[in-house]
């Protein structure tokens, strides 16, 4: 009997669905749960899930239209991420967010083909941020080399606006994710006069020992770390082992979360690293969440991370896709929009301060405009600095501009060689 | 009653040589080919195609090379991975310095820069075997690895270390990049694994075979009667990295699109192959095959019917699929010590039996 059972399930998920006609907006999670990185996906996943289930729970979708949610693992693998484009792809997805830089490279090409928008917030293709190019791909509201500038700038504010004579290590994941900024920061180097070396860490870097080391002899000024997964907390404790002052070691966004600094205990007290939006639970929304989404047990994963620093950045990227999709529908007429509407919607996103606090995150984002050629946003980040005792991180800076010009004219560059490859005509002009 | 062998004489030496000496494996043979060929490509949609058959082609390949290597020489080898990397680079390399290059000719050529690489990273062998042997070549991938993430050359300087195929096409057909159609990219690899297998096949059946298996089965008593260990050896060496790089090539040509060394071509993918080899039958073609079948699409087919199908959470799922392949894996090798082709061998003498077992 329990055969057929199985078998019937087998047979009905064969079956792939038909792209009916769309009554929903399906917004596809390329997420992973499982694997080395997984600390930092689950909670993304869960702030990305219980925002778009609150827009359910609450306001019935969004514009009237319910909203799908399914879910694939990628355990950030890329094999895993394509089969999980491949199955998401027929389904009418609205935006792609595969939270990893990897898979990121390899859909770039794919989306722009089957003309589904794909969003990267905060990591991914630096160059995509020229729209001119990459029709399909967006990565407001920040991008590495807006990180790498962003902090190179708070270090210049902190040395009376000269770097001259100082050293900068940079310790990165060795992965296309951390090798993205290296050409800011040399540039970045030749122009401020500071003497620049990259430190690579293999993955998963659990082993950071002789890494550490060299950074012993080097003497630097300050560490900048580009990390994801255990990397980050391994790399937080060897340089708490070798007493580096912790308010000089400043990790980029995707290093800076409880997960990082928690098993270092108090010799992270200190520790500071970007950020692209708002921390803490002190936003409206989360009271909604709680009420709509946790009291009525709809919470995705364990429940547990709400608040979190990654969890924080899940609710943003939820948000962003929301309010393009909202955009997408004031341009469109209709509530059931197509993927390509999306993108539409998508390249006319203005996000203001009133509108952030009509959605109950007031500051929580700078605001900006995204335009056709320009898919990066403003590329402005705080500092946040964790403080072991109370377990928790505070903002220590204003919202702090990169060098949009620099960035722009390495991103043209960029992109640019990538439309000769691949015949791409620039779009926007 | 299945295998209808009465009548079924051997007239000659060909046809007592022949590959398929019973008949019904030889209309098995055809019929597989020609679904193949001429119904797959048909019906087969977008998602079975990359997700599924695709992969399972590239790893077959993959395997039939690390097969000729550990199955049928002997020689234990980890650095795969790395060689499949070796053809990636290469493709990547040669497609974008000759843009007018026949796609097809890239991935051969990719296979034989992969070859000499290996014969280089074989000459330890000539030395030290077993454990040892398998030590040296994970020398081979770490040192490959690092390689093309260091030297800027070997990814046209691209700031991220990335390497992306480029757009290809032959007669008007698109072959690679995002605008391939997966019909386009299933037959291409079909094409390569049907030619290859042959190839393995033939090539084990050959002289080049059979002294691969007399250092396999004693070294020194090959050298004996007369076989050249030198020769055997480094042949092994050349031809397994061809199979592997054309397999890396494909990875990266139709199936990926883009990679990086460390990421697509890690240390575990290495052991993914070792491991269909090893579970699909050491010494065996038809073992490579279902080696690759069983790692490469049980996984998705555990996944379609626990989240698709039971609509359970996707990282449960995940975590059920790596505990279930695990015990199957276990399993095989408790029932079969040698592999699911040994498996099927078995089957078979009881089929040719069926109904009348003596």
């Amino acid at each position: 009997m329990k055969m057929t059972h199985v078998a019937a399930a087998f047979a009905a998920s064969l079956a792939v669905a038909a792209p009916a006609v769309a009554q929903d907006l399906h917004f596809p999670m390329l997420s992973y749960r499982t694997g080395p990185y997984a600390p930092g996906g689950i909670p993304f996943a869960d702030g990305y899930h219980d925002y778009l289930t609150l827009l359910n729970e609450r306001d019935g979708g969004i514009g009237g239209v319910p909203i799908r949610i399914t879910e694939c693992e990628t355990a950030y693998n890329t094999e895993r991420g394509v089969e999980c484009y491949e199955s998401v792809r027929g389904d009418n997805p609205l935006v792609i967010q595969p939270l990893s830089t990897g898979i990121t490279y390899q859909l770039i090409p794919r989306v722009t083909e089957d003309h589904i928008p794909m969003l990267t917030t905060g990591y991914g293709r630096t160059s995509a941020m020229n729209g001119n190019v990459f029709h399909y791909v967006f990565n407001f509201p920040a991008n590495y080399w807006d990180g790498a500038s962003v902090a190179i700038n708070y270090l210049l504010s902190q040395n009376d606006g000269s770097l001259q004579g100082k050293k900068i290590v940079l310790v990165y994941h060795n992965s296309a994710y951390g090798r993205e900024p290296i050409r800011t920061l040399e540039i970045l180097a030749e122009r401020l006069g500071f003497e620049f070396l990259p430190i690579a860490v293999d993955h998963p870097g659990q082993e950071q020992g002789s890494q550490w080391l060299q950074i012993r002899r080097e003497r630097p000024d300050y560490v900048l770390m580009w990390g994801w997964g255990v990397m980050n907390a391994v790399a937080i404790q060897e340089a708490a082992n070798i007493r580096f002052p912790m308010e000089n070691f400043i990790g980029i966004w995707w290093s800076g979360s409880e997960n990082d600094v928690i098993p270092v205990g108090a010799g992270a007290n200190g520790y500071t690293a970007l950020t692209f939006h708002g921390i803490g639970t002190d936003y409206p929304v989360y009271q909604d969440i709680q009420q709509y989404v946790v009291d009525r047990g709809l919470a995705a994963g364990a429940g547990d991370r709400i608040g979190s620093a990654v969890y924080s950045r899940g609710v943003y990227a939820a948000m962003l896709a929301a309010e393009a999709a909202r955009t997408a529908q004031e341009l469109a007429g209709h509530g059931a929009i197509t993927p390509d509407e999306m993108r539409d919607g998508m390249e006319h996103l203005n996000i203001t301060d009133e509108r952030l606090a009509e959605l109950g995150l007031p500051g929580f984002s700078a605001p900006f405009q995204v335009s056709c050629a320009n898919h990066g946003g403003p590329g402005a980040a705080m500092l946040q600095r964790w403080n072991a005792e109370t377990q928790s991180w505070s903002l220590i800076t204003d919202w702090i501009n990169s060098d949009r010009e620099l960035i722009g004219q390495l991103a043209d560059e960029d992109s640019a060689a990538y439309a000769a490859e691949n015949n791409i005509a620039p779009q926007c002009n | 009653m299945l295998y209808r062998e009465a009548g079924d004489f051997k007239t000659s030496y060909a046809s007592d040589n022949q590959t398929f000496p019973i008949r019904g494996d030889r209309m098995a043979y055809w019929a597989v080919l020609a679904v193949a060929f001429l119904v797959v490509p048909f019906v087969l949609g977008d998602y079975w195609a990359n997700a599924v058959v695709i992969p399972f082609l590239i790893y077959v390949i993959a395997a039939l090379g690390l097969n000729l290597l550990i199955g049928y020489t002997g020689l234990l080898s980890l650095g795969t991975a790395a060689f499949m990397a070796v053809g990636a680079y290469a493709t990547y390399k040669l497609t974008t310095a000759f843009p007018g290059m026949n796609i097809y000719l890239v991935f051969l050529l990719s296979g034989v820069v992969t070859a000499a690489v290996g014969v280089l990273f074989g000459l330890p062998s000539l030395k030290i075997k077993g454990f040892y042997l398998a030590v040296a070549t994970l020398a081979a991938q770490f040192f490959l690895i690092w390689l093309f993430t260091r030297v800027e050359w070997f990814y046209n300087h691209s700031p991220t270390g990335q390497i992306a195929m480029p757009e290809r096409s032959m007669f008007g057909i698109t072959i690679t990049g995002a605008a391939a159609s997966s019909t386009a990219v299933y037959m291409t690899c079909l094409i390569f694994v049907v030619v290859m297998a042959w190839l393995a096949r033939n090539l084990t059946r050959g002289t080049l075979g059979r002294t691969w298996m007399a250092i396999r089965d004693m070294d020194i008593a090959a050298e004996i009667i007369g076989v050249n260990p030198l020769i055997a050896k480094l042949s092994a060496f050349a031809v397994s990295s061809f199979f592997v790089g054309v397999a890396g090539a494909l990875m990266f040509g139709v199936y990926l699109g883009a990679a990086e060394a460390g990421e697509a071509f890690s240390i575990n993918k290495s052991f993914l192959v070792l491991f269909m080899v090893i579970i699909g039958g050491l010494g065996s073609i038809l073992g490579s095959f279902l080696g690759a079948a069983f790692l490469v699409v049980l996984p998705v087919l555990l996944k379609l019917l626990l989240v698709d199908g039971f609509g359970w959470p996707a990282d449960l799922a995940r975590h059920l699929e790596v505990m279930i392949i695990g015990a199957l894996i276990i399993v095989v090798l408790i029932a079969e010590p040698h592999g699911m082709a040994a498996l099927w061998r078995t089957m078979k003498e009881k089929l040719r039996l069926w109904p009348f077992p003596h």
